[in-house]
């Protein structure tokens, strides 16, 4: 018989009331994402690929996210308005490693922008995952039309928005607290911030004097929480806390999760493991081992199973076509129109 | 006739009743203001926003995203500005996912001079909005073209920029917008609100029809063979206004309407050059990469031999704002005597 790695788990403590948590699907998906990301690093620092920036750090509590997303396309479905350190959220919602690694490697056959973009920030129309921009903070401000559009159509998905910590000292933060909290139209939005200290190399301390981030979203009355977001079965329970909030008082909700920042700003830092940081997957494979839901050779089996995965995906983009320079003018427009002047 | 606002209102009218149209949101947008030029009065979508920019534009890309219509004003384009990376992630967000995601919706805003606006409601933007791309781009100059355009926004699935020229949103048309009733009183009384309380008013809406004008044609107003005048906008009934005055003094110059700026209707800018040989470029925006110095750079690439005369622009002032007294703001904005000025040049110059 086979490891059965979709069967609940009922862990925490023995005299909590059983949460149903699928851990061993959460590990398999946070090794998946971490190895993603570490070859997409080893993409970058071959020479074989332009820039990298991404999330390892958050898995533990990103892929408890990706995996309470009611998934699929249309308003009754949820709206993701996520950023460049989102992978987790989108490896555990089905993102394949191959997806992440034709972005990387910019070629035609990356389905979120078509070798445009840069790594990690997907684009995904069937899950509604909204595109990833590198401007900092923007999202916050269209998640609003997202949610909007469902509270009017009183449809059953909602909105869910991320960024990080030091994003929120752009108005667009401010602009969805305020548009998401106005009376009589507050919307259903779970509002998201991990908080991995930093901006870029500057730490959150020497610019913010506010305490909590979730302080701020207190001031304009929306329900609020604080996690260890290098915790899966606190991150877990407090997003499922949150999510079902918002799906039933369609109102929003803030959530700030404390996360790491495993390898740097992005490749431009070094993209090297920060010894310091603390490390979700080792701390979680630690409980994981104690409670004897996993052993230390089916651990490792997961992680040769995702080493192979990235081997192979990284050959499979190798042999796969640049996009043509004919294609810059692909998709200017909707359905292709002309957008040359030289056309006009 | 109806004025611009008018028909601004009715073709957001039948955008909402035939068009699909869900959302028209902005600041004072909604009762019981209906916008500050009241092109928003009496309709059934509308709503008022927080003061915040960045939170309208936001809300539309969301909007859009998830194919909801919608129509979002900023009250001026003078603070627009500050939306301005939004507006670049508006138009390349179809380009960057590779045609997942179109983003169907339309800001519009109010532009350029003419109400003694001062430094900050006074400015252009179609310089501007000609610099992002994936946008398309238009501004009429009439309130049936108004109307036309505004319902060809509402049938795009990319992202239109309705620019509305302020000086002009009181001026009536020359045409019958089709359904509206001919008499303005009648209009008037039917569909703009009462001074006081407007609690209790309802519009009566006239039985509009369906009239469209295609993003990215221009429209020949006046017809000439000496000199092509190319404008849009606000400045378009000047420059109509100067060739009919030059036609009393033997000169017969032919004026195009662009409407739409990007796309732009080449073919008919192109055609008529050849025919007169002569072309002015004629806008607002300030001078400096203006829209017009790309036409006029188009216009030597592909026509240098077929011209009399050096093609010109006519533009704003190359300044960092419009001064509150008239002096100041005509010596900055062209303005009928430099239209006929240039003209006049333009006509004369031997080559």
């Amino acid at each position: 018989m086979g490891f059965d790695i979709t069967r609940t788990h009922y862990y925490s403590s023995p005299m909590a009331p059983p949460t149903k948590i699928p851990l061993i699907k959460i590990h398999d998906l946070m090794v998946k994402t971490r190895l993603l990301e570490e070859r997409l690093i080893k993409i970058y620092k071959s020479g074989e690929g332009f820039f990298w920036i991404g999330g390892p750090g958050q898995e533990a509590f990103d892929v408890p996210l990706g995996l309470q997303i009611k998934k699929g396309e249309g308003l009754n479905f949820d709206w993701l308005h996520l950023h460049y350190r989102s992978t987790p959220v989108v490896v555990a919602m089905g993102l394949e490693m191959i997806d992440g690694v034709r972005m990387m490697k910019n070629v035609a056959s990356d389905t979120s922008s078509h070798g445009r973009n840069f790594c990690n920030h997907y684009a995904i129309s069937k899950w509604n995952v909204a595109p990833i921009s590198s401007p900092i903070e923007v999202q916050y401000s269209m998640a609003m039309g997202t949610a909007w559009a469902q509270k009017r159509e009183k449809s059953k998905g909602i909105t869910i928005v991320t960024g990080g910590d030091a994003g929120t000292a752009e108005g667009d933060f401010a602009s969805c607290l305020i548009w998401a909290s106005r009376p009589g139209r507050e919307l259903p939005m779970l509002i998201l911030v991990e908080d991995n200290h930093w901006g870029i190399s500057t730490p959150f301390e020497g610019q913010h004097g506010e305490k909590n981030i979730a302080d701020r979203a207190k001031a304009f009355g929306i329900k609020t929480n604080i996690v260890d977001g290098n915790d899966v079965v606190k991150s877990w329970e407090a997003i499922e806390e949150a999510l079902d909030y918002v799906r039933t008082e369609r109102k929003p909700f803030f959530l700030q999760a404390s996360v790491s920042r495993l390898y740097g700003h992005s490749s431009a830092s070094g993209a090297n493991f920060v010894k310091e940081e603390k490390d979700c997957l080792p701390i979680f494979e630690a409980k994981l081992l104690k409670e004897k839901i996993l052993t230390k050779e089916q651990i490792a089996s997961v992680y040769e199973k995702y080493n192979k995965e990235s081997m192979e995906a990284l050959d499979q983009a190798r042999s796969e076509p640049a996009p043509t320079a004919e294609s810059i003018w692909d998709f200017v427009y909707a359905d292709n129109e002309n957008a040359d002047w030289k056309k006009f | 006739m109806a004025n611009f606002a008018q028909a601004i209102r009715m073709a957001l009218h039948y955008g909402e009743e035939h068009l699909g149209l869900k959302d028209i949101f902005g600041q004072d947008v909604g009762p019981p203001l209906g916008g500050v030029f009241t092109a928003t009065q009496g309709l059934k979508t509308t709503w008022n926003t927080p003061l915040d920019e960045r939170g309208i534009i936001g809300m539309a890309m969301g909007l859009a995203l998830a194919k909801s219509r919608c129509v979002a004003e900023i009250q001026f384009c003078d603070y627009i500005f500050n939306t301005i990376d939004l507006l670049k992630i508006v138009g390349n967000t179809c380009w960057a996912s590779y045609g997942q995601f179109s983003m169907p919706m339309t800001v519009m805003t109010p532009v350029g001079s003419g109400i003694r606006g001062s430094i900050y409601h006074s400015h252009s933007f179609d310089a501007w909005a000609t610099r992002l791309p994936g946008w398309k781009i238009v501004m009429p100059s009439n309130p049936l073209d108004a109307y036309g355009l505004m319902l060809a926004a509402l049938k795009e699935p990319n992202p239109v920029l309705y620019l509305k020229p302020k000086a002009l949103l009181r001026v009536r048309g020359e045409e019958l917008i089709p359904g509206e009733p001919s008499d303005e009183k009648e209009l008037r009384s039917m569909i703009d609100a009462p001074l006081g309380d407007r609690s209790k008013w309802k519009p009566r809406w006239p039985k509009l029809e369906e009239y469209i004008v295609p993003i990215g044609s221009g429209k020949i107003v006046r017809e000439g063979d000496q000199a092509t005048v190319v404008s849009y906008g606000r400045l378009l009934p000047v420059c109509k206004q100067a060739a009919d005055q030059l036609g009393s003094e033997g000169h017969n110059v032919e004026v195009v309407d662009m409407r739409s700026l990007y796309p732009y209707d080449w073919q008919m800018i192109k055609k008529s050059i050849q025919k007169t040989r002569r072309v002015i470029f004629v806008a607002e925006d300030t001078e400096v990469t203006s829209f017009g110095e790309h036409l006029s750079r188009r216009t030597m690439e592909e026509l240098f031999y077929e011209l009399d005369a050096r093609p010109r622009v006519l533009a704003g002032k190359n300044l960092p704002g419009i001064g509150l007294n008239p002096v100041l703001e005509e010596a900055t904005v062209p303005q009928l005597e430099n239209v006929l000025h240039e003209i006049r040049e333009l006509v004369a110059e031997v080559p």
